[in-house]
């Protein structure tokens, strides 16, 4: 490496509690480079961005601009040195007109509007509340707001995301003249068509540390993978199921049939079949469209396209009601958005009993004693502060949120990521019991970030990525490099440089030449 | 490890006394009951006897139901602004109605605004999303206007108090005052649907957090209409019973019970941001704030003083109680 990097840090670490977000990451970015960022879910991407943002503080490391040491304490130092992040959520504030929200960042008007037409908006109002601004627009708009005050490193999360094709092509086209223009840009995807359309490096973080910094060629994608994974390569065999595990022979039309479901920018195109007694898993990287498909298969919004039948019959729901009178219930990720925190273990698990107009009566409290006690029995629920929701552990209170539709006796159970943020033996157990479900009949979706609960659990698994199904394991096809190879998009069985790197930077530099 | 876990960690007095209060809410505020009464005592010996129990019972009953109908709303995050003007309504067409018509229909007249304003309620905050507050101080401007246009038409006719309602509000058999009649089974009522039906369980459900009430099936707007009808109800019932306790029908009859209403289910314990309370501190609320307003009056200080010493006792007895019960 001849030139100094312009952005240099080693040894970063951050701890939260117990949990080791970030051990030992590094990365370093030279003058005029498009550097990709890349790691799994839970690899430390976010928290190395928000160090090095200055929105969090880092443990240890050391930070170097421009081989000055940096202590970025507060967003506002990191902007002062020259690094400016656009987030994937818009920054804009909604209650004010573009103008104002440029004046309150202190962002030069005319370069910002220059950097709008350039970027494909060529009308816009900056007199325009924020508010009433579509998402992908506004998501433009924070690009060209870091724009026009040159920074010299600019981080970009996801920022083709929820993108139509014009825009996207366009703000890849302005990244890629960054770099040209002797600035850089730490761009983090999950879409190696961009990557290796812009980048000319990739850092790769697992479990909190860099594993490796590598040339953008065609064919990387593959060693790219391997790092993600690191060690597990080998292929991780099935472990053996109970006899009362063991998913019952499933005949006769599914339980559940998704075709073509549609979402806005979302979903674009989703279908599967989940079947009684099966467990089906859904893994994709964050923001996938995974979120959206769980919400319109419990109710909570509506799709804008496709059909969803249950038991051969076609169903639509408007609220999650509807959901529920269908068999159908949803564990959602969030514990918070299932428990009624204040109140006890009793009344969450029971809260589905009384939720339709005709049960709003007197409550038989012999006979729900009888089932919340099954139930919690069942789970192993630790009752020792049943009175209040909020002060049982994160295991316990997960295991209410399912116990609850166990209790209701649902048939089918959406899982949104069960076992995110839970002691490892509170996550063997709900293992066990995803299983002993299906063994009873009764049909789970179980979406994960962790690719090694597909094979503890699932029985098949669907692949999402940007919003489409792309393909469809079966759970002893699905080792983790397969996984991580179809959840990044990349064509099944694609070895070295056939694919996609080959066919796109031709196509790139071609028109970053024009 | 697990020996650290398990060993119970040595607790002083103070922590032990506070998880005791934590654990039965209603125990400081029975305490604190009985402290006021007691310098009551002090204050003006022999005060305390038969007549002035059953006097403060008869004062207490119409808040404390009316504080009931903030309860309910107040669990559901919400507020009912509206009662004293349903209350005055239903009191004020009920008086006005019984000169010419039969009892029933009087009665069955005086329940109707009820009955609409809390259906308006109702639809407004759960279907529309007002907020309570505003909602329900509009309907309640609303009613008040209505009140007025329908005072010049009954101007000829007079009003008068139905000797029943007389009887229920001030009458006293074997030293209890009839009221309670009313009152017993309303609040047995209140407090058995709070805890021991689907609807109280809703109440709570959906105060604490609407998104899980909802993703466990529950519709909200179904669970508020309900609500602000039973409210309203209540609200005005308690009208009736205010007329026959204040013989003086007027415009703005239960107008003054509206904010100790909302303080006396605060001092009950009842959070204002939802999911957490209970009828029976609300009712040890209300007289609470009885007794009190009774012992301002007995110290004879100016109006404005007695204010705002109401005034003060009111935050702190709120913010004291709340320090003792919430186990933080």
């Amino acid at each position: 490496m001849t030139t100094n990097p312009l952005l240099d840090a080693t040894g970063v670490a951050k701890n939260y509690g117990a949990v080791a977000a970030l051990r030992d990451a590094s990365l370093s970015v030279l003058p005029g480079e498009v550097h990709a960022l890349m790691g799994a879910n839970g690899a430390g991407k976010s928290t190395l961005v928000k160090i090095l943002t200055g929105a969090i503080k880092a443990d240890a490391g050391r930070i170097l601009i421009r081989g000055k040491q940096l202590d970025v304490r507060s967003p506002a130092a990191a902007r002062r040195a020259g690094l400016l992040p656009v987030y994937q959520e818009p920054s804009l504030i909604p209650d004010l007109d573009v103008l104002s929200n440029l004046r309150l960042t202190g962002t030069p008007v005319e370069p910002f509007r220059a950097w709008v037409r350039e970027l494909g908006i060529p009308n816009l109002d900056i007199r325009d509340t924020a508010r009433h601004i579509p998402l992908a627009i506004l998501r433009v708009l924070d690009l060209a707001r870091a724009l026009a005050v040159e920074p010299d490193v600019l981080l970009l999360d996801e920022m083709t995301a929820a993108l139509p094709a014009n825009l996207a092509e366009k703000v890849l086209e302005v990244v890629r003249r960054q770099g040209d223009a002797g600035r850089s840009v730490i761009f983090i995807s999950h879409r190696f068509v961009e990557i290796s359309a812009l980048c000319d490096r990739a850092t790769v973080l697992r479990d909190g540390s860099t594993v490796g910094v590598v040339d953008i060629e065609p064919g990387v994608e593959e060693r790219i993978v391997e790092m993600m994974l690191g060690t597990r390569i080998e292929k991780t065999r099935v472990a053996a199921r109970a006899a009362n595990e063991v998913a019952v022979a499933a005949g006769g039309r599914p339980r559940l049939s998704v075709r073509n479901l549609q979402l806005g920018t979302k979903l674009n195109d989703v279908s599967f079949d989940l079947a009684n007694g099966e467990v089906v898993g859904v893994f994709a990287l964050e923001g996938q469209g995974q979120d959206e498909l769980f919400a319109a298969l419990a109710g909570s919004i509506r799709p804008t396209g496709g059909t969803i039948d249950v038991d051969g019959a076609p169903v639509k729901f408007s609220h999650p009601s509807d959901a529920i009178q269908a068999g159908i219930a949803y564990v959602p990720g969030d514990r918070t958005d299932a428990l009624a925190m204040q109140r006890s273990v009793r009344e969450n698990i029971a809260l589905p009993f009384s939720a339709g107009l005709r049960k709003w009566g007197p409550i038989r409290m012999r006979r729900e004693q009888v089932v919340v006690s099954g139930v919690i029995g069942r789970l192993q629920i630790d009752t020792r502060a049943q009175g209040e929701v909020q002060r049982l552990s994160g295991g316990n209170q997960q295991k209410v949120t399912i116990a609850r539709w166990i209790a209701a006796n649902a048939r089918t159970i959406l899982c949104f990521d069960p076992t995110r943020g839970i002691d490892v033996g509170t996550k063997q157990e709900i293992y066990k019991l995803l299983r002993e479900l299906a063994g009873q009949g009764k049909s789970v979706l179980f979406y994960t970030s962790e690719m090694e609960e597909v094979q503890r659990v699932c029985d098949r698994v669907i692949v999402i990525f940007g919003g489409r199904v792309v393909d469809t394991f079966s759970v002893e096809e699905a080792d983790e490099p397969t996984l991580m190879r179809a959840a990044y998009g990349l064509p099944r069985g694609a070895k070295a440089d056939v694919g996609i790197l080959a066919e796109v930077k031709p196509a790139s530099d071609a028109e970053a030449a024009s | 490890m697990t020996d650290i876990a398990t060993m119970p960690r040595p607790v002083s007095f103070g922590r032990r006394l506070k998880r005791f209060m934590a654990d039965r809410p209603l125990i400081p505020l029975i305490i604190l009951l009985i402290i006021l009464v007691v310098i009551l005592q002090i204050l003006r010996p022999g005060i305390v006897n038969e007549r002035w129990l059953a006097n403060t019972a008869k004062f207490a009953i119409p808040l404390a139901i009316l504080a009931g109908c903030q309860t309910m709303t107040m669990l559901t995050g919400g507020i009912d602004l509206s009662v004293g003007t349903v209350a005055t309504m239903s009191a004020f067409i009920m008086a006005t109605q019984i000169v010419n018509q039969d009892p029933t229909v009087a009665f069955l007249l005086a329940m109707l605004p009820a009955v609409l304003i809390g259906l308006v309620n109702g639809i407004g905050v759960g279907v529309f999303r007002v907020h309570p507050l505003i909602m329900t101080l509009g309907t309640s401007l609303i009613g008040t206007g209505f009140l007025q246009v329908y005072q010049r038409t009954v101007i000829a006719s007079g009003a008068k108090i139905p000797d029943f309602l007389n009887w229920l509000g001030t009458g006293v058999t074997y030293g209890f005052p009839n009221a309670l009649l009313l009152f017993v089974p309303v609040a047995v009522l209140i407090v058995f649907m709070l805890n021991r039906t689907g609807f109280g369980r809703l109440l709570y459900a959906v105060g604490d957090n609407e998104r899980a009430a909802r993703l466990s099936g529950v519709r909200y707007w179904q669970v508020i209409t309900a609500l602000y009808i039973l409210s309203s109800l209540l609200a005005g019932i308690t009208g009736l019973l205010y007329i026959g306790l204040i013989k003086a029908p007027s415009l703005s009859l239960a107008e003054p019970l509206v904010l100790p209403s909302v303080a006396a289910a605060v001092i009950g314990g009842t959070s204002i941001f939802g999911g957490r309370g209970g009828y029976m501190g609300t009712i040890i609320g209300a007289l609470i704030l009885t007794v009190l307003t009774t012992l301002l009056t007995i110290l004879q200080m100016p109006e404005g003083g007695r204010r705002i010493l109401f005034g003060f006792i009111v935050l702190f007895v709120t913010a004291a109680y709340l320090r003792i019960v919430e186990d933080r």
